[in-house]
């Protein structure tokens, strides 16, 4: 039983080749991980399910459901009110309006009425204490961490099932990152599935149950997170292990297989 | 002296008409990056209707109906035309409006002929004189309703949903969309405000001292262009700081016409072009802008 599935997504900008034939799943209640290096298209994957391909001029081929509702065809307010909230990388707060009024903005998509919004409010002030008391500052004020902060409640405004990441610990120091990350499991063991893309792959398979690896718009790897960090591949493509047999074992596995279970066979 | 506060209060009263206009001009930038050529069709589309209908269902529910039928006209060129060209180039776009304007300029004075139409106001031509300071009531009336419209517009995009959503849209539109915030709403509301405040200038540039409302009228209400792009185009605040200097500067500069004869003739109109330069050379982006006009 799967929240998000996608299957044999295909998406171009123009004459460039972003996704080819990628299929995910995103179960509910979970944290499924996706990682890439820089034009894998994570961020591609990302704005197809959020239908903002079009800012962009990208096109795509292929099914996207949420809890069995087609999103191709929606708009992107369309999907905000099925409950799949995108939070863009980069974090992208509006600088020049106020953290309260960033926070307004996240809700103007929600479904639910007034009640559900001051709930939101009050459990985004929890999350981050530090968006309470910057309340009436201007959001391009605050620091990285802070505007990732903004970003997440921002988007959790909406009251999402499904949240979607895109690399929330770029830019971060350690610490930072750290704290993001353990805010996503609180997020996430509140009964929000989630959707975390990042380069930085130690903190994603730590927090993730299940794992894809794009590389060059197709899925090079996927099984359980645990099994993944262990696979020597990503240990030497995006822990930063270095190891000689690691990296033959890798290039074979270049070659060959496609999933982590038939490579590992 | 007395000469020198009647004109300035003269320019502060038609500079916060322009300044009305500037602000729906600037509205529709925000929202949707477009320059709106056809801003001053929407005026004369509102004050055209008002001045048909005065007769019949006397002056205030004209206007009413002025207000809605520009805001219907704006809202209309929005869903018709402007939202077909969604995605093409600012520079397109604004060709686009100028279409438009040729369209409905064409048709509004093709029905005027070369009629000047009453709006019905009930000032006429009456003054007050406070002082020694002589002033037309319609001078006093269009300062009193133009800042009270400027206030609540500042208000509501300060303070409600609306707002919020019309601010998040012209920061970024592609995060506002991912936030559930539908574009194609707020460029629509943006362009019927516009329709509506351009209508509430309709009528005060066409009252006393002017004659009323003929084809000259598109003219005056372009003097809002160089105030919205000297308080920079993308700034509210800049709207109504530009419309109040431009008519200020063209109330004195038509007022002194005489002692500044040695710049020619017909300095008055000349003058918030004049200004208008002079700040964007001192400052590309206006005097409140944050984007420069080379973006456009
Ligand atoms: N707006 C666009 N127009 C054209 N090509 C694009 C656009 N956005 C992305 N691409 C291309 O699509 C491919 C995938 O890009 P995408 O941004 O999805 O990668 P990513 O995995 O998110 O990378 P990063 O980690 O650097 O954010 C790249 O080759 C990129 O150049
Ligand atoms: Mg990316």
């Amino acid at each position: 039983m799967a929240t998000l599935e996608i299957r044999a997504l295909s998406v171009g900008y123009g004459p460039v080749r972003a996704l080819r034939d990628v299929s995910v799943d995103v179960p509910a209640g979970a944290i499924t991980a996706v990682l890439g290096g820089n034009g894998a298209g994570k961020t591609t994957l990302l704005r197809a399910v959020s239908r903002t391909l079009g800012f962009h001029r990208g096109t795509g081929t292929g099914t996207i459901r949420f809890d069995g509702q087609a999103l191709e065809g929606l708009g992107p307010a369309q999907v905000v009110a099925a409950g799949v909230v995108q939070v863009p990388e980069g974090r992208q707060v509006f600088a020049r309006m106020t953290v309260a009024d960033n926070l307004r903005a996240g809700a103007l998509g929600a479904r639910g009425g007034r009640k559900a919004v001051a709930a939101a409010l009050t459990r985004v002030h929890e999350l981050f204490p530090v968006l309470a008391q910057r309340a009436h500052q201007r959001a391009g004020l605050l620091s990285g961490g802070e505007q990732q902060m903004l970003a997440m409640g921002r988007a959790l405004m909406a009251g999402p099932r499904l949240l979607l990441l895109d690399e929330p610990s770029l830019g971060l120091a350690p610490l930072m990152a750290q704290k993001i990350a353990e805010t996503v499991q609180e997020i996430n063991a509140a009964g929000t599935s989630v959707m975390l893309v990042e380069q930085n792959a130690s903190i994603a398979l730590r927090l993730a149950t299940t794992a894809y690896v794009l590389d060059v718009g197709e899925v090079a790897l996927e099984g359980p997170a645990g099994e993944l960090a262990a696979s020597d591949e990503v240990r030497r493509r995006y822990l930063g292990v270095v190891d000689e047999t690691a990296a033959e074992d890798a290039d074979r596995a270049g070659r060959a297989p496609r999933t982590l279970s038939r490579w590992s066979a | 002296m007395t000469t020198f506060i009647e004109l300035l209060l003269g320019g502060l009263s038609i500079g916060s008409v322009y300044a009305l206009i500037a602000l729906g001009f600037v509205v529709i930038f925000k929202a949707t990056e477009v320059v709106n050529f056809a801003h001053a069709s929407l005026l004369l589309a509102g004050g055209y209707v008002t001045a048909v209908l005065h007769d019949d269902i006397g002056f205030w529910p004209a206007l009413g109906v002025g207000i809605a039928g520009a805001a219907v006209v704006g809202a209309g060129v929005e869903f018709f035309v402007m939202r077909r060209y969604r995605g093409s180039d600012h520079s397109v776009l604004a060709i686009v409006t100028i279409g438009v304007d040729i369209i409905l300029v064409t048709e509004l004075t093709r029905r005027m002929g070369t009629d000047v139409m009453a709006l019905g106001d009930p000032w006429g031509d009456d003054v007050v004189t406070i002082g020694g300071v002589t002033l037309a009531e319609t001078r006093i009336a269009a300062f009193l309703v133009a800042g009270l419209l400027i206030t609540v517009f500042l208000l509501a995009f300060r303070f409600t949903s609306w707002g919020v959503s019309m601010r998040a849209a012209a920061e970024n539109p592609q995060t506002a969309a991912l936030m559930g915030i539908k574009l194609g709403r707020v460029s629509l509301s943006a362009w019927a405000v516009a329709g509506a405040l351009a209508a509430v200038a309709a009528l005060f540039l066409t009252v006393f001292p002017t004659p009323g409302l003929e084809r000259a009228t598109s003219l005056a209400a372009l003097k809002a262009f160089p105030a919205a792009i000297l308080g920079g185009l993308d700034s509210t605040t800049g709207a109504l700081a530009g419309g109040l200097i431009v008519g200020v500067t063209e109330s004195l500069a038509t007022g002194y016409q005489s002692d500044l004869s040695f710049l020619g003739r017909g300095i008055g109109d000349l003058a918030p072009y004049l200004v208008m330069v002079i700040v964007l050379l001192v400052r590309p982006a206006g005097l409140f802008g944050t984007k420069e006009l080379a973006r456009v």
